[in-house]
């Protein structure tokens, strides 16, 4: 499965710069795996010491927050895209 | 001069320069501004303030940018009014509304743009953008404007008509974005990465924006003679705002303008239809799970609060509560509160004055406590949420006779009567410290 995942500005030191990296992966979980193994530093950032997202790192699916999916065991279709946004303040 | 030292991690306490950043680069934890504490400590004085504006800015030495013509149409020092008449119906004893209706666009959002765009534009941004539920789309338009910066601001496309009317007469671009808040959100932390040159003030300018709440601590305290209330009810969206409201009443104490003896209780409020806080809370847990809003309160329909780990923190920390109200008790808020004391109030208002008559009843508001509710924005932003609650009494012919056939105001005496209390006497007390 090829996914496209959109990174936020914050951690695109690590793509050389770059915003939309194309990796393989079966869930949300592999996908984000697989980035870090292309682009090493994306585990550390976005995970906790549990292997959970970390508070203020926010994953979304299609637009959808996985955490009102399955969490990092959601299944990816080929074609779709993961963004990883950080937390906003309020409005 | 301001007394920034610098930007610090809140969750790894990494530090940064005081630039445009918001979150860490490693963990994506929130920056929080810090300050040198005793060099305020040194300058800041009861009398220093006193002689400053009658706006936010007096307490400029407090906030995270100093600047002699600050972006400004005049936010704060709102009227601080004594409850009693609401008091008497909650079974309160000392109560006081903080009535931030007053301000220049009509909510507490004018507190914190207009210090994120004094600092923006001293940053060298041009153009200020947001994501809101209405009232930050007001206040950044407004400010915008005044200022003489473009503005770019995204909204949920169901919201209020007084709102997006509220922002789009200040002539700049306005989005509305078919999805609740929480989507509105997700693109412009989006937008951020691209468009970095903007300065979205709740995304990279957040860090100072945020700081703007802190003054609602400042003026209830310097509106009650320089005495910190013994709780206060603070609605919750992204939890930011009573997050903040609990560091002013910290740094007063801090810099040594309040006895810091015993700690403000912060209680939070939340509409039933989005209270993610108010859930962990009942739970006693620390995790705040995202839901999907579904509330006439769009002013806190803020599924997936940034800062409501923070708002829980705080509550729990000072001895506080979090109650969470449904829109029929909402409603019945606004209604009290402008029935009791004449304040009209939006949504978040019926949604803060609903849950402490909760509190209240469930003895965690005390009669014996000084308490202050923070009512953040003004009823006709949403007009809409009391069609068919509130109207005339009667609709009648132009005759004495209708009139009279419908009408029994006053019916026990057709005389004028001095009121022993309230005539030419004087009181001992101010019923509006302002």
């Amino acid at each position: 499965m090829s996914v496209k995942v959109r990174v936020p500005a914050q951690l695109r030191t690590l793509t050389g710069g770059v915003g939309e990296v194309l990796v393989d992966g079966g869930t949300v979980g592999e996908v984000l795996k697989a980035l870090d193994a292309a682009h090493p530093g994306f585990a550390e950032r976005l995970f906790d010491e549990s292997g959970q997202l970390r508070r203020f790192v926010n994953v979304f699916l299609s637009d959808e927050d996985v955490r009102f999916l399955e969490g990092l065991a959601t299944p990816v279709a080929d074609g779709q895209t993961i963004s990883i946004v950080p937390a906003v303040a309020g409005g | 001069m301001d007394f920034v030292s610098g930007l610090r991690c809140r969750e790894c306490g990494r530090t940064y320069p005081a630039e445009a950043l918001h979150v860490c680069d490693f963990c994506f934890g929130p920056l929080e501004v810090t300050y040198d504490y005793e060099r305020i400590a040194s300058v800041i004085s009861r009398d220093r303030i006193a002689s400053g504006p009658r706006t936010i800015w007096r307490y400029q030495d407090l906030l995270p940018v100093a600047d002699a013509a600050p972006v400004d149409l005049g936010a704060g020092f709102t009227p601080l009014v004594r409850a009693d008449r609401l008091a008497a119906e909650l079974g309160l004893g000392e109560l006081w509304i903080k009535d931030d209706t007053a301000n220049p666009t009509g909510s507490f959002k004018d507190r914190v743009v207009s210090v994120a765009l004094t600092k923006a534009r001293q940053l060298g941004f041009k153009v200020a953008a947001c994501a809101s539920t209405g009232n930050l789309a007001n206040s950044v338009a407004a400010h915008a404007a005044r200022a003489g910066m473009d503005s770019v601001v995204l909204i949920p496309a169901d919201l209020e008509r007084a709102k997006v009317t509220m922002t789009a007469v200040y002539g700049g671009t306005v989005v509305a974005v078919e999805g609740t808040y929480d989507d509105v959100n997700r693109l412009c932390a989006e937008l951020t990465s691209e468009h970095p040159s903007w300065a979205f003030v709740n995304v990279n300018i957040r860090t100072y924006y945020a700081e703007g709440s802190k003054t609602l601590a400042f003026e209830v305290a310097e509106q009650l003679g320089w005495r910190a209330p013994d709780h206060v009810v603070v609605p919750i969206a992204s939890g930011s705002q009573l997050t903040k409201v609990a560091k002013g009443f910290e740094e007063l104490a801090k810099v040594g303008l309040i006895d810091g003896g015993q700690p403000v209780r912060i209680s939070g409020a939340q509409a039933a239809g989005c209270a993610p806080v108010a859930t962990a809370f009942a739970e006693g847990t620390d995790a705040v799970r995202p839901v999907k809003p579904h509330t006439i309160a769009k002013s806190l329909a803020i599924g997936n609060p940034a800062d409501g780990w923070y708002a829980l923190e705080a509550i729990r920390r000072s001895g506080g509560a979090c109650g969470a109200v449904t829109d029929d008790e909402v409603i019945d808020g606004i209604r009290l509160l402008a029935r009791t004391e004449g304040i009209f109030a939006e949504t978040a208002g019926g949604v803060t004055i609903a849950t402490l008559a909760k509190l209240a009843a469930e003895g965690v508001v005390r009669p014996d406590e000084r308490v202050v509710a923070l009512v953040t924005g003004h009823g006709l932003k949403t007009v809409e949420a009391l069609a068919g609650a509130v109207g005339p009494t009667a609709t009648i012919a132009p005759t004495l006779d209708a009139f009279d056939a419908v009408v029994d105001v006053g019916a026990e005496s057709d005389h004028p009567t001095a009121d022993p209390e309230h005539g030419s006497g004087g009181t001992d007390a101010p019923r509006s410290a302002r």
